[in-house]
């Protein structure tokens, strides 16, 4: 078997003129948990973005499982932030988890009786049961949350991606979620989650890659995780840490 | 068939084919797009003209649906390179290539059918006039067949691609993830647009086009948050909006693709009137009872806070308590008939207490927070 599941190797994307992400290598193992942590505009959307094929690498390569990302789509995961899609949309929350299914469907075939109770057993997991029939507009952004990642669930995925899944949630919602990504990672799933609170790393992950640009570090938390490379990262002078 | 029986078939066939693709349109934040496509695909037009020399070839079809991705395609690409955004961008393009398609009829093509005022209006009335003949038999108005093709090619899309199409309108990001490549649909999308607007045009015009892309779908926006309720709804309000503005024309005798448009109007201005939930009469509605709502809860919690303190009752005063809380007497006097109507409040003398109920009730709607 492949020891690592995601390899990331010499990636540069650039916006017009500016680089935003430089040079990259990334290894990924296995069944980890891995947060993406940098300042604004470190490229850590992008990085996960790139990696999709959502956007195309000036250079540079990702391997998934050791092979090019078209060959493996079907066993990866994704949940975009949630101010991309316009929540007005005509449709309601059994609907949008229903889509995370379409992948095994294929084109122009319908999600049949099987496909909706697993998407009825990740809404529940989510605990949005009450909500099955829920217009998506008339929900709370924890809500929002809670219904994206149903939809990565029913997707089945051994890798998944998320942009920023904690971003505008109520605390329950962020233990909610946080719990079903450790369990995920107890299946043997690899979690990789963009992720903005310095101060939850430790506790909610175990791998972490420090991102401005270019690649600063990434490894188990406990190795990678200081206040120097923090500091490398952020650049900024004193503990960035509080109670550190 | 009469020819009156002909143009109104035609009208409801193309109110149909149009209304159906606008629902998508506007949900992918397009409007501004159909307004562009159904201009610029003169300039297709022309251009196939000039190459085959006929007027009815259904080259001038293909040479337009290409016009219109190309607009798309145009658009898209000066709104990447971040100078402008998209409105402006189509701003420029769709003026640009409409006026080349101008001068271009102007100068070459003046004596030919192909003329400026019913590219934009239409006309309706000579639909009768251009007959398909197959084997030497009339089997009715051409633009009959155009738009029933063209409507039938609309609703197989639809109808087989509906997943999909909902999938990469409302997130294109997993849509592409997943496999379904949202810049394919995309320009299916455009290209049934620019066929449906080109095979509209020569009967009803460019207005009447757009009138029935954006209107009916948007009336039905008001009107509903299902998808599939949204389209059969845009397509009902189309035919609606198609038979009355019809009827209204030959009543008044005046244009009919004028007519049409204003009742599209009219309809949307009742829907965004009277819509039960997104209507502003809801909204006002709605935010009435929220307001005093809101109220209610804030009266409550302004004296559970001060339930037991010093200045419980220079607080609970129910003479002075509306200068507290800056609001109007006749406002107050509102709030506390509300809520002692549900038993929240009662009177102590002058000082307002809360029932148990309603200290129940306050601490409840705060932990909500």
């Amino acid at each position: 078997m492949q020891k690592y599941i995601i390899e990331v190797e010499d990636m540069t994307v650039a916006y017009e003129k500016k680089p935003v992400l430089w040079d990259i290598d990334i290894k990924i193992p296995k069944g980890v948990l891995m947060a993406i942590v940098g300042p604004n505009g470190a490229g850590k959307s992008t990085l996960i973005k790139a990696m999709l094929n959502l956007i195309i690498p000036i250079s540079g390569k990702v391997l998934f499982n050791g092979a090019c990302y078209e060959s493996q789509r079907r066993y990866i995961g994704y949940v975009p932030q949630r101010g991309s899609v316009d929540w007005d949309f005509p449709t309601d929350v059994l609907d949008v988890v229903l889509m995370g299914t379409y992948g095994q469907i294929g084109w122009i075939k319908r999600p049949g009786k099987k496909q909706k109770e697993k998407a009825l057993d990740a809404i529940k997991k989510v605990g949005m049961e009450e909500f099955v029939d829920r217009q998506i507009s008339q929900l709370s952004g924890g809500q929002q949350q809670r219904v994206f990642l149903a939809r990565a669930l029913v997707q089945d995925a051994d890798i998944y991606f998320m942009d920023e899944p904690f971003q505008g949630v109520d605390a329950k919602t962020e233990k909610a979620i946080i719990n079903i990504l450790k369990e995920l990672r107890s299946r043997g799933k690899t979690v990789i989650v963009v992720h903005h609170d310095l101060q939850t790393v430790k506790e909610y992950f175990d791998w972490v890659t420090l991102l401005n640009t270019k690649l600063i570090k990434y490894g188990k938390v406990d190795e990678v995780f200081t206040d120097e490379n923090l500091r490398m990262t952020y650049g900024t002078i004193g503990p960035i840490l509080k109670g550190e | 068939m009469t020819p009156q029986l002909e143009i109104l078939i035609t009208v409801v066939i193309v109110s149909s084919a149009c209304a159906a693709l606008g629902v998508f349109l506007i949900l992918r934040k397009m409007a501004m797009m159909t307004d562009a496509i159904s201009h610029t695909i003169l300039l297709g037009i022309v251009i196939a003209f000039f190459i085959t020399k006929s007027l009815t070839s259904p080259f001038l079809i293909i040479g337009a649906a290409c016009m219109g991705v190309f607009t798309v395609y145009l658009t898209e690409m000066l709104k990447r390179t971040r100078l402008m955004a998209e409105d402006s961008a189509i701003g420029i393009v769709f003026p640009f290539l409409f006026s080349i398609a101008i001068i271009l009829i102007t100068k070459y093509a003046g004596n030919t059918h192909l003329d400026v005022d019913s590219v934009l209006l239409g006309e309706l009335v000579f639909v009768p006039f251009d007959r398909l003949v197959v084997f030497g038999r009339d089997i009715g108005a051409k633009s009959l067949y155009v738009m029933g093709t063209i409507l039938l090619i609309n609703m197989l899309f639809i109808a087989v691609f509906y997943k999909e199409l909902k999938l990469a309108t409302f997130d294109a990001a997993l849509a592409s993830v997943l496999g379904f490549s949202p810049v394919f649909i995309h320009y299916a999308l455009m290209g049934l647009v620019s066929i449906t607007a080109v095979g509209a045009f020569e009967s009803v015009g460019s207005i009447l086009v757009i009138a029935f892309m954006i209107g009916p779908p948007v009336t039905a926006y008001m009107l509903t948050d299902q998808l599939k309720k949204m389209l059969i709804l845009s397509i009902l309000i189309g035919i609606v909006n198609a038979i009355v503005g019809y009827w209204i024309s030959a009543i008044l005798d005046v244009s009919i693709a004028g007519s049409i448009a204003t009742i599209i109007g009219i309809t949307y201005l009742f829907a965004f009137i009277f819509a039960p939930k997104r209507g502003i009469l809801a909204m006002i509605h709605l935010r009435r009872v929220q307001q005093i709502e809101y109220a209610v809860k804030s009266l409550l919690f302004h004296l559970y806070n001060h339930e037991g303190t010093d200045i419980e009752k220079e607080e609970s005063n129910r003479h002075s308590i509306y200068k507290h809380l800056h609001w109007d007497k006749r406002f107050l006097e509102r709030v506390l008939k509300k809520a002692a109507r549900r038993d929240y409040l009662s009177v102590n003398k002058e000082y307002l207490k809360l029932t148990p109920e309603g200290r129940k009730y306050a601490i409840k709607s705060y932990e909500v927070l």
